[in-house]
C-alpha cells in the first residue's frame, strides 16, 4: 500500500482492523457503516480470516462472543438501531470479560429514525449500552486518520484490559474520504491471552467462560474486581484534545465531526476577538474530568456542541461542578450544526458574559 | 489524448461516469457537464445523479451549483433524505432513444462498484443512444491501486451494468492534501490501467483551485502530451 491512501471512514476502520490482526468480523448491514462489512467480505479472505454476514445483529453480536472467548481478535459493527440489537450480547461479552471491537457508525433516532449522520447514542455508549454494573472503553474520532488509528487502538485497549470497547462514530465521518496513512500506528503490549477457551492439546486444566454466578457474593466479588480495573482505566487512558484553551473565556466541548465543525467555529469567534477554545474528548469513557475541572478554574463558561439534544453536556456539568454555566447547542435527527451556528452561538453566549 | 479540447463532438448523448467508490465519479461527471455547457450554451445539458449505494456525497449535493451553470440537475427524488431506498431520477427510468433530443446530453453519475447494476434496468434503451461509459481510476485508493484490481472491477461494473466501458479517466487524487507529485506519480498507473482495460486513457483530472500550476509541472517531468481536466470540486464541504 502506498503511504498515505484516500479512503472512506468505514473504509478505514475496516483496514486498521485486518492491519491490527483482527481476523473475524461478524456483520449485518445498515446504513450507513455498511461498506465496513463490504470491506471485510473483500479483504478477509485475501488474509486468511473471516468475514460472515449473520442473519441478525443478535446473531453477529454472539458470534463475536464466541470468537472472543476463543481468544481471537474479532469485531463487529452497525448502526444506531442495530447496535441497539446488540445490546444483550456486549452485556454478556463484559460479564464474561471477553475483548472485542464493537462499532457503532451512528445515524439518527430514536426508531428507526434515519440515514443522516447523529451523536444521539451517547448515554447509550457511555451508560446504558447492556444492562448490569458494567462499562465499555468508549473511543470517539473525528477524521478519517483516527478511524484508523482509534481502531487500533481500541483493539489494544480492549485486550490490555479484557473488555469490550467502542468505536463511536457517525455517519458522516463513516462515509467521508480523507488520506489516510497506515504506516505509524503505536503498538503497546499485549497480555497473553491464558484464559482463552480455545484448544491446548491437555497442556493445562480447562478455561470457562461464563457471566452467571449461583452465589451473588461471588457475583458482587466479581463485579467488584471489574471495577477496580474501570478505575486503572479512568486514571490511565483518558485521552482528549485542546485547541486554544489557554487562554479561553469560552470552552468549547465537542467530539468527532462535530468537533471538527467546532473548531472552526472557534477560529471564527477568534477573529471577531472572542477567546474561545476547543476541548475534544478522544475517549468519551473514560470522560476527561479532571481537564475540564481544571478549565473550569480559569474559563469563564463552556459550551457543549452535539447532534443530539444534549447528551454530553451531562459529563461536562458533573466536571464542572457547578463553578461555571455550561450551555448547548445542537441539531439532531440527522441535521448537522454548520460552522455558522456554532459561531453565532458562540458570540451570543460571549455578550451574555 | 485530446478528448478535452473539444467536448461537444465528444460528448454523446449519453455519457455515463463509473468507477470504483470514491474515485471521484461525482466531481468528474459534474465538472464534464459544466464545462460541456460552457462551450455550448446551445446545447442542453443535464447531469443525472445514479448513485444507489452512497447515502451522503453524491451529484445530488451539486443540485445548485449544476443549476447555477445552466445543467439540469436530474436528482431522485428521495436523495440526501432518510428515505434509504435505492430510487433512480424518473427522467431516466422513462428514456427512450427517440425522447432524447439531437441537441441533448445526459452525464450519467453512477454508485461506485456493482452499484452500476442500477444501470442494468436502463442498459437496453442507453444501448439504443450513441454513448459513451467512462471508467474513473484513483491510484490512492487501496482496493485499485494495482492496475489488475482496476481492470477487473471494470470488468465487474461491465458486467452488472450491461454497458461496455470506451474510456479510461484518471482522477488520482488524496483530496485536499494531494500534490502535483502525486499526479505525476499517477500517469503510469493510469497507463497500466487503460492498457489493461483495452481502451484509451482519456485525462488526468486535477482540482485546479489546489494545484494551479500543474500544467507546467507536468510540461517540467516531460509529460508534454498528456491532457489535463481541471475541475473544481464539488463535493459536500461540513467545517
Amino acid at each position: 500500500m502506498a503511504k498515505k491512501v484516500l479512503m472512506k471512514g468505514n473504509e478505514a476502520i475496516a483496514e486498521a482492523a485486518i492491519a491490527s490482526g483482527c481476523l473475524h468480523f461478524f456483520g449485518y448491514p445498515i446504513t450507513p457503516q455498511t461498506e465496513i462489512s463490504e470491506y471485510m467480505a473483500k479483504r478477509m479472505p485475501k488474509v486468511g480470516g473471516l468475514c460472515l454476514q449473520a442473519e441478525s445483529e443478535v446473531a453477529a453480536i454472539n458470534m463475536t462472543m464466541g470468537a472472543a472467548a476463543a481468544g481471537s481478535r474479532v469485531m463487529t459493527s452497525s448502526s444506531s438501531p442495530g447496535i441497539s440489537l446488540k445490546s444483550e450480547g456486549i452485556s454478556y461479552i463484559a460479564g464474561c470479560d471477553l475483548p472485542c471491537l464493537i462499532v457503532n457508525v451512528q445515524r439518527g433516532g430514536p426508531g428507526l429514525g434515519g440515514i443522516q449522520p447523529s451523536q444521539a447514542d451517547y448515554y447509550q455508549a457511555t451508560r446504558g449500552v447492556g444492562h448490569g454494573d458494567m462499562r465499555l472503553i468508549v473511543l470517539a474520532p473525528s477524521s478519517v486518520q483516527e478511524m484508523a488509528s482509534l481502531t487500533a487502538e481500541a483493539f489494544d485497549l480492549a485486550d490490555i484490559y479484557r473488555m469490550p470497547a467502542m468505536l463511536l462514530a457517525d455517519g458522516a465521518l463513516g462515509q467521508m474520504m480523507e488520506p489516510v496513512d497506515f504506516s505509524a500506528f503505536p503498538k503497546r503490549e499485549l497480555p497473553e491471552k491464558t484464559w482463552a477457551a480455545n484448544g491446548h492439546g491437555d497442556a493445562r486444566g480447562k478455561n470457562i467462560v461464563n457471566s452467571l454466578y449461583i452465589d451473588p457474593k461471588v457475583l458482587e466479588d466479581s463485579v467488584v474486581e471489574r471495577y477496580k480495573r474501570y478505575a486503572e482505566i479512568e486514571a490511565k487512558e483518558v485521552k482528549y484534545e485542546e485547541y486554544m484553551t489557554e487562554d479561553a473565556d469560552i470552552v468549547i466541548v465537542a467530539y468527532g465531526i462535530t468537533a471538527r465543525i467546532a473548531k472552526s467555529a472557534v477560529n471564527a469567534a477568534r477573529e471577531d476577538g472572542i477567546k474561545a477554545g476547543l476541548l475534544r474528548p478522544i475517549t468519551l469513557w473514560p470522560f476527561p474530568k479532571a481537564k475540564i475541572a481544571e478549565l473550569a478554574d480559569r474559563a469563564k463558561a463552556f459550551m457543549s456542541v452535539e447532534m443530539s439534544m444534549g447528551q454530553m453536556i451531562d459529563d461536562v456539568k458533573l466536571a464542572v461542578n457547578g463553578k461555571r454555566p455550561v450551555t448547548f447547542y445542537g441539531r439532531t435527527g440527522g441535521m448537522i450544526p454548520s460552522v455558522e451556528e456554532i459561531a453565532k452561538e458562540i458570540s451570543a453566549l460571549a455578550e451574555s458574559l | 489524448m485530446n478528448r478535452t479540447k473539444s467536448l461537444d463532438s465528444d460528448l454523446k448523448k449519453i455519457t455515463v461516469i463509473c468507477g470504483h467508490y470514491g474515485s471521484g465519479k461525482t466531481n468528474i461527471a459534474v465538472n464534464l457537464a459544466i464545462r460541456c455547457k460552457a462551450e455550448h450554451p446551445e446545447r442542453l445539458i443535464s447531469c443525472a445523479d445514479v448513485d444507489i449505494v452512497n447515502p451522503y456525497f453524491r451529484t445530488a449535493d451539486a443540485k445548485d451549483i449544476l443549476a447555477a451553470s445552466g445543467v439540469i440537475p436530474l436528482i431522485p427524488e428521495f436523495a440526501n433524505s432518510n428515505v434509504d431506498i435505492p430510487s433512480l431520477p424518473h427522467r431516466l427510468t422513462s428514456l427512450r432513444a427517440e425522447n432524447i433530443g439531437d441537441n441533448e446530453c445526459i452525464v450519467i453519475d453512477v454508485g461506485g462498484d456493482e452499484g452500476a447494476v442500477a444501470l442494468g434496468m436502463i442498459s437496453r434503451q442507453l444501448g439504443e443512444v450513441p454513448h459513451d461509459m467512462f471508467y474513473v481510476v484513483n491510484k490512492y485508493r487501496p482496493l485499485t491501486a494495482d492496475p489488475r484490481d482496476a481492470a477487473d472491477l471494470m470488468r465487474e461494473i461491465e458486467a452488472v451494468s450491461g454497458l461496455r466501458c470506451t474510456g479510461v479517466i484518471n482522477n488520482s487524487s488524496l483530496g485536499g492534501e494531494t500534490t502535483a507529485e502525486d499526479i505525476i506519480d499517477s500517469v503510469e498507473y493510469a497507463r497500466e490501467c487503460a492498457a489493461l482495460c483495452g481502451l484509451p486513457l482519456l485525462f488526468h483530472g486535477y482540482y485546479e483551485d489546489l494545484l494551479p500550476h500543474l500544467p507546467e509541472r507536468f510540461k517540467e517531468a516531460g509529460l508534454t502530451d498528456e491532457t489535463l481536466f481541471p475541475m473544481r470540486n464539488v463535493t459536500k464541504k461540513l467545517f
